[in-house]
This record gives structure tokens, C-alpha cells and sequence, in this order.
């Protein structure tokens, strides 16, 4: 099953504290004493969405594994921000690959703290190897896959922000369907990335058959952390793919990043479910559902979807999308709705 | 510089990174007027209260909440809660039920015998209040707390005005009325009970009092001028509630009809029909006309009472009545139609309102007396230096809570004019209204209903029609307040800043946001759930 919510005490879990939960139920992020994996300083942009979920998301791989963590890192917006030279936002052990092969790197370090610990050198440390959607679902992703089927003992976390956001906003193979990008068609009867490619990696990774494997936003802290812990306590290559909205990329105000990725969910846009060993497990379920306009409005990169003329064909196409996503992953209670 | 193995730059060293300089806004934490705070006409801090409820600290709860008014049971019974009409989660689901939970802390106090705090020091000064309703009741309670000599002069024999005298036992038990009303006697209040002021000038000199709060009701029940029989029964409704407290109980016969719209019309009729007659209200309107709340409607013909609306009575007999029937014009005024009716009636019960008895305020230099109310400035002082008034006796809506807020108000402008000083009361915050909160992040949560005395028990006897709360439906009613405008401590500002700029400061201390790292994004804002963040422009 996924997370479960506090029913009712004022905002449930749906916030990330509340006063009125014993300090065991309180989320990670709640915590005065949180790791800030990712400090202050850092250069990202105002209200980004990959900051935050990569602080939500090591700083509860730091907690599960009681701050013994190595992090293996791609280059992309959360390598470039982060550790500038001479400075590091990080406050934990980390290295940084290159663009395409960070989860083969996080795999060798695996291996040798196999070894060390075969040696009694060291005791356990965890890895964890984290990237864009870039380095993880194009040039990377051979690596990935090799991970996957050794079945490696490495946490994977792709932020998912829909394009290559750190060299200009270039398509990716995880860029949706009519977002407009740098390298998509600027003009035309259908401008905007082309429906029928690009692929969905969690699927993939399920195919591999890998023990866990995992969507989340930064909309549903408790969920993230809940996943996250989750796949901690688990030996064997995992993968979370996380959601991030960029305020510049998509065309978004910065304080929507939440907003945005909230919408992802409510729509069904972006499925947000669990599987363990190829199998679905566990899903988050919508809670108000609301059509994909009220998503697509809010972004720039979709803006050519509502001029004069709004696309009506597309919108519905997208929102054909979405509701595949509900029939699929059962987005939708079936008793509230 | 010398760094370990594979190190290249030490841990967090971006702290040395100033984002805070990108900014063109900041967010700021600020506390917003919550609706039901606003509303609340005895001044209350509704969601001050609540939030101490909410984490089923009662004591405190009630503590804050007697800050401002002294009597919760009693407000958990009869205020008719505009609080709740404002209610931000109305908008939601359905408003909080203050009114209950402020019953349940209220109910709580007395179990438990709480008391109210003495005051600190003592002035030195006298002040004399006038009439032991509500209203004087609660400037005897303010005037007392800043540490004055208080005196309560009370015509009646027995405290609460027309709690005791007008609004019946079966929404008030007087057990309740009795024992918020000596709570504040305990904290020092001299009550003289049987006492008419007759001539206030004398009674202050007399009594060397430095200062009056006047709040003497409304008590003489308006009459119409209605042809009548000299056999014809008729009695004024205020005189006929009033006797219910005595010995000897009104006779009235089995058939009574009550004259008039209002909630005294509504009480003396559901107040008939406990001691066994058949009460018909007459009233020349339509329901939606009423000026009586349409849940005490709701109420009455629940229990059987009978209306007969766009009706006047024409002519009173021993045994009936003629009533011509009215129609409503354009406008919504009733105009006679020339169309009578005779109906049988053993008595007349007439409740269409009550005046002001101003026999004491003879002489009184200085006043202004417009429809026969006591004009007040905005500190409650009459035209007469020293001598304040509130209540049912000056121009404003009729009701306990108002009344209560009256007093309060008149004690801290009294405070302040004792000492030569004016009370500027704070200026007020914004208003937190809808618009300003994130209503996504509270959870579902429907309302809890209050219990209802089954009704033939409602036709027959005295007993209290509405229940109360228990523990848990207390807690839980309490939980479902929003916060609005105020920080209830959620922890979501710390959490969503991607530049981990908010500074948690522990439990009950709140916030600060750091602004060396603040860029400006306005996350927090967004996702405060209570709106208690606002942006604002950076000086640039
Ligand atoms: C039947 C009825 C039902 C009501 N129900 C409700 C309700 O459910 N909720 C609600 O909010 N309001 C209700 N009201 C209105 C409410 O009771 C009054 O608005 C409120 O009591 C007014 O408070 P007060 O302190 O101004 O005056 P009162 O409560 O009228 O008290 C005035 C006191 O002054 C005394 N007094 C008068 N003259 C003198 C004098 N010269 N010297 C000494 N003492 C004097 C009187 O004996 C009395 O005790 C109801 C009113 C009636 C008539
Ligand atoms: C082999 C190689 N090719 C190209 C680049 C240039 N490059 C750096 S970051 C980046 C895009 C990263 O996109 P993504 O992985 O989605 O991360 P994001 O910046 O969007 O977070 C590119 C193309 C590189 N560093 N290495
Ligand atoms: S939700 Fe709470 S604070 Fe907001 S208006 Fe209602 S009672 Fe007041
Ligand atoms: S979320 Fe952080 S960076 Fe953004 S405005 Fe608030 S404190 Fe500043
Ligand atoms: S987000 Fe929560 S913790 Fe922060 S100011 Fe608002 S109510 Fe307080
Ligand atoms: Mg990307």
C-alpha cells in the first residue's frame, strides 16, 4: 500500500508539520535538526522546483540511513548550481560524474564499499546517484540500464523538469507532448514537441523487474519522503523519478512550482505510484480532480495552446493522456468519485 | 588550501553566497484579522481560543477566550453566533461550530471550577454600574480585572436582566446563568440586588462613585392600540416571560395568541406551549420578513407551534380575536385588505418589542436621546462626562453579545478617563479573508451536530433543547478551524523554501526568514495554508 494519511487532525499529513502529530509522525523536512543536504548559497533559481525536490529527497536518504549516504551526481542544473567552484552547497559526501554515465559511477562506488566492508575497513555506507531527465532518460540511460539489470545496490533519483533546463531549455525524450522548448517546432499547424515520442522511464524501469521503483512530487512531501525511506530499506537497485517544475524552463511564476506540480497529480497528468518488482503497488490518489487547462494555463511553454484560437484538438489530446494515466494506474478513488 | 583525499570544497561552503541580494520582493510573516474575529461583536479571539482547543488545552482555551468575554456557557447558549456566518470554511464545507466548542469550554469551566483572575493591584477608583444584565455584568467584570472598585446596582431581585427575565430556562438553564454571573461577584464585585436607580446624579454622589456604566435594558413591552372588550385578557410578552421566573405562573388559558414577529414572540409561544396551551403566532408579515432568526423559527414549528402569517389583529374579545388579513405590496409592506376573520383566543400576547425606561437619566445634563435610546460616543460616554452607557439602552442591534461587547469597550474607555487619558484601542490587522489562504492543505472534515432534546420532551417541560459537545466532538469541532490569518505552525514555510531560508525557532516561537538566502520566490507565500505571509516590495 502507499503512504497512508493522517485523517483528520486540522491538515492531516497534507502539510509538513502539524503541531498536533507526536514528533514521530512529523515529516523529515519538519525537522529543526533536517540535514539541509542542499544549504543555502546555492545559485538555482528563484522557486526551483529540482532544489527543493533534492533536498526533500537526500535529505530523507540521510535520515533512513542515519547519515551514511555517498551521493553520485550528473551534470545538469543541480551539479552546475550546486557546487560552483570554490563552493558547495552540499553537506553531505558527493561526487560529481559526467553527464551520461553517473549511475555507472554510483555502481563502482557500491562495489567498493563491497569490498570494504568484505575487508572490515568500513562499515555501511549507502549510495545514491541523482540526475536530470537528461542525463537519465537520453545520454545516460545506458548506464542506467546496465544498474538496473546487475541490479546494483544504488537509489537512482531522475528530477524530471521536461527538458535540458541547465544549457537553455532543449528537448528531452521526457519533455510532454506540445511543450514548447528551444529545440521543438517553433511554428506550424502543431508547434511544441510532437505526441508519439519520448518515453516514460519509470515504465521502463518496472520492465527490469527491479525491487523498487517509484514516482513523487514536490507537491506530496510525506509521499516523497515515504518513498524514499522506503526504497532505503531496500537492498538492490531502486529508482525514484521525481517530478520538479522550473520556473524558467516552463515558462512559470516562481512561486507556482508547488502549484504546478500539484496540478500534475490532480490531472493525472503525471501518475504518482509505487511498484515493487514490476508491479504496481500502491498509488496516490487524486483528490480534486481538475481538467489539464487548469495545468497547461499556467505555463508559458504551452501558451500557443491558448491564443486567438485556442487548440481545442490538442488540449483534448492531452487530456486523453491524462485520463489514460487514471484508467492505468486507478488515479481515481472509485468510491468518492 | 590543504583539503583530505578526493576533497575539493569543503561542506556548505555556499553559504558564503548571498542570494538574498537577488531579491525584489521579500515575504514577511504578519498575522491577518481572522472573519470570525472580526465579527464577533463581544470582541473575541475566536481563533486565538481555538487554537488552544485544538490541542486539547482547554484551560488555556478558556482562559483566552474569558479575556474578552466572561460568560462562554452562557454565549454557547443564546449568542447567535455571526461568527459562523463569516467563517472561512464555510467556504469550504460548513463554518466552524464556535458556538459549540465555546459552550464546551464554557461547560468545562463550570464542571471543573475555573476561575476567573483577580485582579493585580487596585486603583483606588469607584466606578457604579447600573442594571446586572450582560452588559453591565461585563463592564463590572472589565472595570474589576483593571483593578477598580466595582458596585452593581440591580432593581431586579436576582442577577442576568433579561437572561433571566426574557430568554426562557429551556435555552438558558439558570444553573448555567447563575454560575457564570457569581463567578465575576467572586472576583470582588459589591452587588446590591432590589436597588432602583432613580436619579443617577444623587446615586453617584451619594455612593462618591468616580465614574458610571449605564446598561438598564429595554423593559416596557411596546403596546398596540388594539380595540378591546374589557374582558379581553392581554398581557405585554416581556411582563408574561418575566412571571415564569416567580411563584405563581401566568394563567393564560389553552388558547394564547402572540402577537408579533421577533424571538420574544417565538419564546413566549414555544414558552405556551410547555405549560400546555396551544400558542398561534399572528404576525402581519411574511416568514422571510421575520425579523426572528429563522433557526428559532425552525425550532418552534418543530415543537407544533402554529403561524398565521400577513395577519393583524383588529379587536380583542374575552374569548376571540378579529384579525384582517394583509397583502404585501411592491415595496414589501403589508396593506390591509378589507378581508376579516374571527378566531378564538383566551388570551393576547403582545411581543412587538420594548422600550427604555430613561426615568433615572432625568435632569441629566448633556444628553442626547434620539427614538428613545441614549446616544453614545464611540468611547460609550453619554453626552455627560463620567457617565457611560450600553447595551439594549443604546442605539445598536438588541442582543446579549453586543451587549457584552459593550461593556467591555465602556470599561477600557472608562479605565482610560479615570486616569486623565483617552484608550486608543490597536489598530486593526487585515482581513484574512478566503482569498488569502491555500484551503488545500486542510483536511476534509464535515461539521459536528449538536444534539437535540427529543421533541415531546420539547413540548412538555423546560429541559435544555440543545446538547452540548463531548470531548472528543469538542476536540475535533475545535480542529477544524483554519487559523485563519494566523500562524498555527505547520511547518510548510520551512519545508517548501528550495533555499532552506526560513528559520524554525521551536515550538510556539514561530519564524524568521533569512534573508542573506531569501531570493524572493514567494513559495512560502503560496503555500502558506493560513495566509500569515505576505510579500512585500524590496526597497531597490
Ligand atoms: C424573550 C427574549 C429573548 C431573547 N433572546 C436572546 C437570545 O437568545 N440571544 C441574545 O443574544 N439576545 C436575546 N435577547 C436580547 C437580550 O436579552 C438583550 O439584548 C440583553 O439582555 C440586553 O442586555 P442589557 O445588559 O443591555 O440589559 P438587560 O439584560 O435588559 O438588563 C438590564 C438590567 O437593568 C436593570 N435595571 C433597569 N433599570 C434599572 C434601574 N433604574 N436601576 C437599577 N437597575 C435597573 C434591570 O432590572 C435588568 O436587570 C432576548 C430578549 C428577549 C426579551
Ligand atoms: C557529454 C555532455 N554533453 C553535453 C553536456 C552539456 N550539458 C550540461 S547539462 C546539460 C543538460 C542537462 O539536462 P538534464 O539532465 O535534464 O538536467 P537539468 O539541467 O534539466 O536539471 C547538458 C546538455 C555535457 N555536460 N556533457
Ligand atoms: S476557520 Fe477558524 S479562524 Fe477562520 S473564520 Fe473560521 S473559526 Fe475563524
Ligand atoms: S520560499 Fe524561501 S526563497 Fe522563496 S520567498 Fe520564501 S523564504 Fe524566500
Ligand atoms: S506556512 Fe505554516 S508554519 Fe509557515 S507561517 Fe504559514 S502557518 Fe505558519
Ligand atoms: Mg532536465
Amino acid at each position: 500500500m502507499s503512504f497512508q494519511p493522517v485523517h483528520f487532525y486540522q491538515t492531516g499529513t497534507f502539510t509538513v508539520g502539524n503541531r498536533l502529530l507526536e514528533p514521530s509522525e512529523r515529516s523529515v523536512q519538519a525537522n529543526i535538526q533536517r540535514t539541509n543536504s542542499l544549504n543555502s548559497g546555492h545559485r538555482a533559481c528563484q522557486g526551483c522546483g529540482e532544489a527543493l525536490g533534492a533536498r526533500y529527497a537526500i535529505d530523507a536518504a540521510m535520515n533512513a540511513a542515519r547519515g551514511r549516504l555517498i551521493a553520485a551526481n550528473a551534470t545538469g542544473c543541480l551539479e552546475v548550481f550546486s557546487t560552483p567552484y570554490p563552493e558547495t552547497s552540499w553537506q553531505i559526501p558527493w561526487i560529481h560524474s559526467l553527464f551520461g554515465n553517473t549511475a555507472a559511477v554510483a555502481t563502482g562506488i557500491a562495489a567498493a564499499i563491497k569490498v570494504k566492508k568484505h575487508k572490515g575497513e568500513m562499515g555501511d555506507v549507502r549510495v545514491v546517484a541523482q540526475g536530470g531527465d537528461g542525463g537519465t532518460t537520453d545520454i545516460g540511460f545506458g548506464c542506467l540500464s546496465g544498474m538496473f539489470e546487475r541490479n546494483d545496490d544504488v537509489l537512482y533519483i531522475c528530477y524530471d523538469n521536461g527538458g535540458y533546463m541547465n544549457t537553455g531549455v532543449q528537448r528531452s525524450s521526457a519533455t510532454p507532448p506540445a511543450a514548447r522548448t528551444a529545440t521543438t517546432m517553433p511554428v506550424g499547424p502543431e508547434p511544441g514537441n510532437q505526441f508519439g515520442q519520448g518515453k516514460f522511464v519509470p515504465a521502463i524501469a518496472m520492465a527490469h523487474e527491479i525491487p523498487y521503483v517509484a514516482t513523487a512530487t514536490v507537491a506530496d512531501l510525506r509521499d516523497l519522503e515515504y518513498k524514499v525511506t522506503k526504497a532505503m530499506g531496500i537492498r538492490g537497485a531502486r529508482y525514484i523519478h521525481i517530478l520538479v517544475p522550473c520556473p524558467l524552463g516552463w515558462g512559470a511564476a516562481s512561486e507556482d512550482t508547488i502549484l504546478l506540480a500539484r496540478l500534475a497529480k490532480e490531472t493525472g497528468i503525471f501518475p504518482v505510484f509505487e511498484a515493487e518488482n514490476g508491479e504496481v503497488t500502491g498509488t496516490l490518489k487524486i483528490r480534486r480532480k481538475q481538467p489539464v487547462e487548469a495545468y497547461l494555463q499556467r505555463q508559458k511553454r504551452y501558451a500557443h495552446l491558448f491564443g486567438k484560437k485556442p487548440a481545442v484538438e490538442t488540449i483534448a489530446r492531452l487530456q486523453a493522456a491524462a485520463d489514460k494515466n487514471i484508467r492505468k494506474y486507478g488515479l481515481l478513488d472509485q468510491e468518492a468519485n | 588550501m590543504e583539503k583530505p583525499f578526493a576533497i575539493t570544497l569543503d561542506p556548505g561552503s555556499s553559504l558564503a553566497n548571498h542570494t538574498g541580494s537577488w531579491r525584489t520582493s521579500r515575504p514577511v510573516y504578519i498575522d491577518r484579522l481572522p472573519p470570525c474575529n472580526k465579527q464577533c461583536p463581544a470582541g473575541e479571539d475566536i481563533q486565538g481560543w481555538l487554537f488552544h482547543a485544538e490541542s486539547g488545552d482547554y484551560e488555556s482555551a478558556w482562559r483566552h477566550l474569558t479575556r474578552d468575554n466572561p460568560f462562554p456557557a452562557i454565549m454557547g447558549r443564546v449568542c447567535y453566533h455571526s461568527c459562523e456566518g463569516v467563517c472561512n470554511r464555510g467556504q469550504i464545507d460548513a463554518p466552524v461550530g464556535i458556538n459549540s466548542v465555546e459552550r464546551f469550554l464554557g461547560d468545562e469551566a463550570l464542571k471543573l471550577g475555573w476561575k476567573l483572575t483577580p485582579p493585580s493591584s487596585e486603583s483606588g477608583k469607584n466606578v457604579l454600574v447600573v442594571g446586572a444584565g450582560p452588559s453591565g455584568m461585563s463592564a463590572a467584570y472589565h472595570l474589576r480585572r483593571l483593578g477598580h472598585s466595582v458596585t452593581v446596582f440591580e432593581a431586579g431581585p436576582m442577577l442576568g436582566g433579561m437572561m433571566r427575565f426574557g430568554i426562557p430556562k429551556y435555552r438558558l438553564p439558570r444553573d448555567v446563568l447563575e454560575a457564570e454571573m457569581q463567578r465575576v461577584v467572586d472576583l470582588g464585585v459589591k452587588v446590591n440586588l432590589n436597588t432602583k436607580v432613580d436619579n443617577i446624579l444623587n446615586t453617584m454622589q451619594d455612593g462618591k462613585f468616580d465614574a458610571a456604566f449605564l446598561a438598564v435594558g429595554a423593559h416596557i413591552g411596546k403596546r398596540a392600540r388594539i380595540p378591546a372588550g374589557d374582558a379581553a385578557k392581554i398581557v405585554d410578552a416581556i411582563s408574561l416571560l418575566r412571571s415564569m421566573e416567580g411563584e405563581e405562573k401566568p394563567m393564560l388559558g389553552r388558547r394564547v395568541v402572540v402577537y408579533g414577529g421577533g424571538n420574544t414572540a417565538i419564546d413566549v409561544a414555544r414558552t405556551a406551549k410547555r405549560m400546555g396551551a396551544e400558542p398561534l403566532i399572528v404576525y402581519r408579515r411574511t416568514r422571510d420578513k421575520m425579523p426572528a432568526h429563522d433557526f428559532e423559527m425552525e425550532e418552534a414549528i418543530q415543537e407544533g407551534i402554529m403561524v398565521k402569517w400577513l395577519s393583524t389583529i383588529t379587536q380583542a374579545e374575552e374569548s376571540s380575536l378579529t384579525i384582517e388579513k394583509m397583502a404585501l405590496d411592491d415595496k414589501g409592506f403589508p396593506q390591509p385588505t378589507g378581508e376579516f376573520e374571527t378566531i378564538e383566543a383566551d388570551s393576547l400576547v403582545l411581543a412587538l418589542g420594548q422600550d427604555v425606561d430613561l426615568g433615572l437619566l432625568d435632569g441629566v445634563p448633556g444628553l442626547e436621546v434620539t427614538d428613545g435610546v441614549v446616544k453614545v460616543a464611540p468611547n460609550m460616554m453619554t453626552g455627560h462626562p463620567g457617565i457611560f452607557a450600553g447595551g439594549d439602552m443604546v442605539p445598536a442591534e438588541r442582543n446579549v453579545t453586543v451587549g457584552i461587547g459593550h461593556g467591555k469597550q465602556a470599561a477600557r474607555h472608562i479605565d482610560a478617563w479615570l486616569r486623565g487619558e483617552e484608550h486608543v484601542p490597536a489598530p486593526q490587522h487585515e482581513v484574512a479573508n478566503f482569498e488569502k489562504l491555500n484551503p488545500w492543505y486542510y483536511a476534509d472534515a464535515p461539521k459536528t451536530v449538536r444534539p437535540m432534546l427529543d421533541i415531546i420532551r420539547r413540548q412538555s417541560t423546560f429541559d435544555e433543547v440543545q446538547g452540548g459537545l463531548d470531548e472528543s466532538t469538542a476536540l475535533f469541532e475545535a480542529r477544524r478551524c483554519l487559523s485563519c490569518g494566523n500562524c498555527f505552525e505547520c511547518d510548510n514555510c520551512y519545508g517548501v523554501c528550495p533555499d532552506n531560508a526560513v528559520i524554525k525557532l521551536g515550538p510556539g516561537k514561530r519564524f524568521e526568514f533569512n534573508y542573506d538566502y531569501c531570493k524572493g520566490c514567494g513559495m512560502c507565500v503560496a503555500e502558506c495554508p493560513c495566509g500569515a505571509i505576505k510579500m512585500e516590495a524590496e526597497e531597490i
